[in-house]
């Protein structure tokens, strides 16, 4: 195996078992909602989310760099320039994100100037990791960047997917940067907050998992790449058509001016177009090939991935993009309901679907069989409808009656936090929390395990 | 042979080239106009610029949250001198402290538990208008024993644990006196900004517990 593709599967091992972090530790912030004065003054709410938060934006980016090290030989037919460098920045990476939740975990809190900034907690929502981690980021950002264009520059072919791939990383590094000064006047400080998180989840990262959807569309189906290639640029144009200006449903309520309102209200409520297309797509070609393939895990993951960011991120998404209804939705358990749906959607479906592929491939197995695949993808996908669905009724019942009838006062927000259709919803989250966890540690032993157990004996492989 | 639904689902059958420009030309346009709307926006969003945010010296004067029939929303509206902690704040004053009342709000990770115009955690309540909120008068300053609310604010802070009053607690965040006068200061400042009416209603509504 070459140099990229190792590293590809170190990437996405790293992925999957940062998934784990992100799990546990939202199970353990959903305890915080049951039990009065859980862990108080030992690990406090904010430390517990903050870890759940940051560990999904590391898993998700571990998923997308494992999946482009790994196709990346694949599509430009030659070892990735600059390899060396990506695979020593790998264990730099890691060993990095380790002290950081350790320094989340134990220090917690930093003092109240520049230095606590720097070596301990930033304190805004995603990017709390201190500075210096933020610029070892960007130095990892940059060196796959690097090599991205340094080995299509070497192998003399752009192919369109390679295209919209390099230019991803353009936006990828600039809003992240943008970002980051963090001035006093909070309103400010949001604006461009809000450039860097829905840029990247709405606009960059939609892109670059399309573009690795692409290519494993058409490995594992066979594909044609004109036609992969055609949609991609359809989707390009509409995922930015809408969702640049689609900003605008965070600016409503931040101090911005109110042709927001419009702007935000109209473009986001075209955003789900483009997943629509998607799942258009992947219906139409699982069609057409008669869902032939050697990797069913993998393909039921990408048809899970297709429909998850339509109804995660487009459907969940659009209920309380418009104005009218996000005054009242806007900061509740509704948000965190469309929050869990499409991150889990859009993203963390591909990655499995990508490790399923990899994992085949890597151990040289011609068909992928087995049940604990099917136990693990049962579980996800039925525990994650039923949190979210839990979610959406505590976040509907907190906009009624913390929001709608109590003003958003501290008493309002305490009068919903203790009605009974909220606390129902948190306690249905906790429990289909246990049934993600446990279906969890199904996935993950069935990805280690793969092709290692008895089932390598079969005789579909015996021939081979 | 092409059937119809080839023709539907494969668009443009031909050149990839075709819709390569059309997303170019799309994006290009799009960003242009979010880049005149950004030059727009920061200048609305500039303390003290005249557009919704006010300076920071605001924190001198008496703050209040009424309803505007004529654009039928919620608005901040400035009154009269009001100082806090007795003080009359200079520009260079005012700005120190809110730079440093920032800090304070980012080092203690406040949005991993409450938030600001809606945009953090869900756990406690948004803070936006928290300086406003009729709980100071009516339950703070009583237990604290403060005389002005902004006092009851500093003592809640410093000290949450000793006031346990809710269904949920807030943790100790080991805020000095300074520290928990400038979140203070940072609290009335903010609840001076204009948000097109987010939160609707607020101090006007009340609902049983
Ligand atoms: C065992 C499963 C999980 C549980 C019990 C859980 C629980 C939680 C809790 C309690 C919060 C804090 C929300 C608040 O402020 O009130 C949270 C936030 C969040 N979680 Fe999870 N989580 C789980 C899995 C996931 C997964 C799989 C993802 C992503 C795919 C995810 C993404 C997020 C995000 C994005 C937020 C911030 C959302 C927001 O504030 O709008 N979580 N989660
Ligand atoms: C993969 C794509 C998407 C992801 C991962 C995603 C994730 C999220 C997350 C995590 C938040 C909470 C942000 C925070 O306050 O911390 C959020 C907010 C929001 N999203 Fe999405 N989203 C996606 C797509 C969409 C789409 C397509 C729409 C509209 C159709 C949409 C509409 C909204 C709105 C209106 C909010 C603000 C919620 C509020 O007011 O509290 N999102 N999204
Ligand atoms: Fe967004």
């Amino acid at each position: 195996m070459n140099q990229s593709k190792k590293l590809g599967v170190q990437y996405l091992t790293a992925s999957i078992v940062m998934m784990g972090a992100l799990l546990l530790f939202g199970l353990l912030a959903s305890i915080f909602y049951l039990k009065y004065g859980f862990l108080l003054g030992k690990l406090d709410f904010n430390i517990v989310k903050q870890v759940h938060i940051n560990a999904l934006i590391i898993a998700c980016l571990w998923g997308f760099m494992g999946a482009i090290y790994w196709f990346l030989p694949d599509e430009l037919g030659i070892e990735t320039v600059g390899i060396g460098l990506a695979r020593l920045l790998f264990w730099v990476f890691v060993a990095a994100v380790a002290v950081v939740v350790v320094v989340f975990i134990f220090v917690q809190y930093g003092s109240s100037d520049e230095s606590g900034m720097w070596l301990v907690n930033q304190g805004r929502k995603y990017v709390e990791a201190p500075r210096w981690a933020a610029v070892g980021i960007v130095a990892v950002f940059l060196t796959l960047a690097y090599n991205i264009f340094a080995s299509v520059a070497k192998a003399r072919k752009v192919t369109g997917i390679m295209g919209v791939l390099m230019t991803t990383m353009i936006p990828l590094i600039a809003v992240y940067l943008i970002a980051f000064p963090a001035p006093t006047n909070m309103s400010v400080d949001l604006y461009w907050w809000w450039w860097l998180v829905h840029m990247w989840v709405e606009a960059t990262w939609e892109l670059m998992i399309g573009c690795i959807l692409a290519l494993a569309l058409m490995k594992l189906l066979g594909t044609s790449r004109k036609v992969v290639e055609i949609w991609l640029y359809l989707e390009v144009a509409l995922v930015l058509g809408t969702g640049i200006l689609g900003l605008g449903h965070h600016y409503f309520w931040i101090g911005t001016p109110q042709y927001w309102l419009s702007i935000g209200g109209i473009f986001s409520a075209l955003e789900p177009l483009p997943l629509l297309g998607m799942v258009v797509h992947a219906i139409y070609d699982a069609g057409k090939h008669q869902m032939k393939t050697h990797n069913k895990p993998a393909f039921l993951w990408l048809i899970a991935e297709a429909f998850g960011n339509f109804i995660g991120a487009g459907i969940w998404g659009f209920m309380m993009t418009l104005p009218q209804i996000n005054l009242y939705s806007h900061g509740t358990q509704w948000t965190v309901s469309h929050g869990h749906f499409a991150f889990y959607g859009a993203y963390i479906t591909g990655i499995i679907a990508v490790a399923y592929m990899v994992a085949q491939e890597s151990r040289g197995i011609r068909e992928v069989q087995g049940n604990a695949w099917k136990w693990a993808f049962a579980g996800l996908n039925i525990g994650m409808v039923g949190m979210v669905g839990a979610l959406l009724v505590s976040g509907m019942s907190e906009a009624f009656i913390g929001r709608a009838l109590g003003g958003s006062t501290l008493d309002g927000f305490m009068a919903s936090q203790s009605n009974s259709w909220f606390m129902q919803g948190m306690i249905a989250r906790t429990g289909f929390g246990v049934i993600i966890v446990a279906s969890y540690f199904i996935l993950a032993w069935d990805l280690l395990t793969l092709g290692r157990r008895s089932e390598k004996l079969s005789p579909a492989l015996a021939t081979t | 042979m092409p059937e119809s639904t080839a023709v539907v689902f494969e668009p443009g059958a031909g050149d990839p080239r075709f819709w390569r420009d059309g997303a170019i030309a799309t994006t290009a346009f799009m960003l242009l106009v979010l880049l005149l709307l950004t030059v727009d926006s920061l200048r609305v969003l500039t303390e003290g610029g005249g557009g919704n945010v006010p300076a920071y010296t605001v924190i001198n004067q008496k703050i209040t949250y009424e309803f505007d029939a004529a654009s039928n929303m919620d608005k901040p509206v400035i009154g009269g001198e009001e100082l806090l902690f007795g003080h009359r704040y200079s520009e260079a004053e005012a700005k120190a402290i809110m730079d440093k009342g920032k800090l304070v709000i980012q080092s203690r990770s406040c949005i991993n538990c409450h938030a600001f115009f809606g945009n953090g955690a869900y756990y406690a309540p948004d803070l936006t208008k928290a300086w406003l909120d009729p709980t100071w008068e009516k339950m703070w300053m009583p237990m604290t024993q403060a005389k002005t609310r902004e006092d009851a604010m500093v003592q809640f802070l410093m000290h949450p644990d000793r006031y346990p009053t809710w269904a949920r607690q807030m943790p100790n965040l080991n805020l000095s006196e300074e520290e928990a006068r400038a979140v203070t200061a940072y609290l009335k400042w903010i609840s001076s900004v204009q948000t097109n009416g987010f939160p609707a209603g607020f101090g006007r509504r009340e609902v049983a517990r």
